[in-house]
């Protein structure tokens, strides 16, 4: 019993959050197509919150990863992967996607 | 071949970690093979069933589902910790007598060793589910890799395994009665620092305030994508630019079970003869 109710902690830590209200923020978009991100510089408001939504095209999964944005997220092939970034400061933020460091590398520059 | 390796050892690198420690505090105790081995297969069945659902996670609650879900297994794992370290300090002196007398170790049955394999079994899971959703994407892709993926795939599990062992022995070279203090103290960061990274989930769902969005950037000093930053964020939950509502979940973690367990701390237990 105890142990069921351990399995449902997470379960029930879902429930408890409040449905996130960010669905109205402006989105910009970026397309993982060949391990390359298209556009590799994106430019995005500062100051304001923004939905960054990451498309990918590649049958391979993919970990969108920023230190500067503080952001990872893994993205399975063919699937597409919605983050909430901002208020950012002016300035630009690298990101790579980390199963394909390489090739797979972009910048965002908030302005 | 070898990036796979590289790729599959990162994730791997953190749960082996985690089980290691886990390992070592429950050194003597009944049963933890049934328990920490259960943690493992669990976790690796739920990576499974997890990547399978990572499409549908992922979209859930407004796209930030997977951040929402990572942020609630992290915070079962705290609790589970919590619960150990209080267990700990209320019996943990009689298992330190015990663990001097090998024939008598076995009386440590009664401890709830199963929390340690939650605990194992979440951070297999959520390390898991990455490396399971990174590999099937290789073999996906079609691109005859399958074979290099199996061969890193398997090298990069090896490393992994090979680290933890090396935590492992080199904890097993503490003397008894200090481990537990030594794994005690352990386990008390590993909780605040899970606590610190399911807040930092949190912030990225938008569901917390940073507080702060960078208080410091020591990724100069530390590389928080480097094996030691790495081996620090699996232990103490190491973050390069931790937000002001981590480091403020950190200390109310750490104080928390702290005060918890000299609550259950009694003087009785304290001046039982030996």
């Amino acid at each position: 019993m105890r142990r069921l109710f351990l399995a449902a902690l997470p379960a029930m830590f879902l429930a408890a959050l409040p449905a996130p209200a960010h669905a109205e923020d402006p989105t910009f978009t970026l397309v993982i197509r060949n391990h390359l991100f298209e556009p590799a510089r994106l430019e995005v408001p500062a100051n304001a919150k923004f939905r960054l939504v990451v498309k990918n095209m590649d049958p391979t999964a993919e970990e969108f990863e920023s230190k500067e944005l503080k952001r990872e997220k893994v993205i399975a092939g063919g699937t597409e992967a919605v983050i909430l970034l901002g208020p950012l400061k002016p300035g630009t933020y690298r990101f790579v996607g980390e199963y394909h460091e390489a090739t797979a590398k972009g910048v965002l520059v908030a302005k | 071949m070898l990036s796979t390796a590289i790729i599959v050892f990162r994730e791997m690198l953190e749960a082996a970690l985690i089980v290691s420690v886990m390992m070592a505090a429950s050194r003597g105790a009944a049963g933890r093979g049934m328990s920490i081995g259960g943690g493992v297969a669990g976790g690796v069945l739920g990576a499974c069933i997890l990547a399978i659902f990572a499409g549908q996670i992922a979209a859930a609650m407004d796209g930030v589902g997977q951040e929402v879900f990572n942020a609630g297994v992290l915070f079962a794992a705290v609790l589970m910790l919590a619960w150990h370290s209080i267990w700990m300090k209320r019996h943990g002196r009689e298992m330190a007598r015990q663990m001097a007398d090998v024939a008598n170790a076995v009386r440590s049955g009664g401890r709830p060793i199963y929390i340690l394999g939650v605990v194992v079994g979440v951070a297999v899971l959520r390390e898991g589910s990455e490396t399971v959703l990174f590999l099937y994407g290789i073999a996906a892709g079609g691109s005859g890799g399958v074979q290099a993926m199996v061969a890193g795939g398997s090298l990069g599990v090896i490393a992994g395994l090979a680290v933890g062992i090396l935590l492992y022995r080199g904890l097993l070279n503490i003397p008894p009665r200090h481990l537990f203090r030594f794994t005690g103290i352990l386990i008390l960061l590993m909780a605040a620092g899970m606590a610190s990274q399911a807040a930092a989930f949190l912030v990225a769902a938008d569901l917390l305030p940073p507080l702060g969005a960078e208080v410091w950037d020591s990724s100069a000093i530390i590389d928080p994508s480097g094996i030691l930053g790495r081996t620090l964020h699996a232990l103490v939950g190491y973050d390069a630019r931790p937000a002001g509502i981590q480091l403020l979940v950190f200390t109310a973690t750490l104080l928390t079970i702290y005060a918890c367990m000299h609550a259950v701390d009694r003087p009785t237990t304290r001046t039982r003869p030996a």
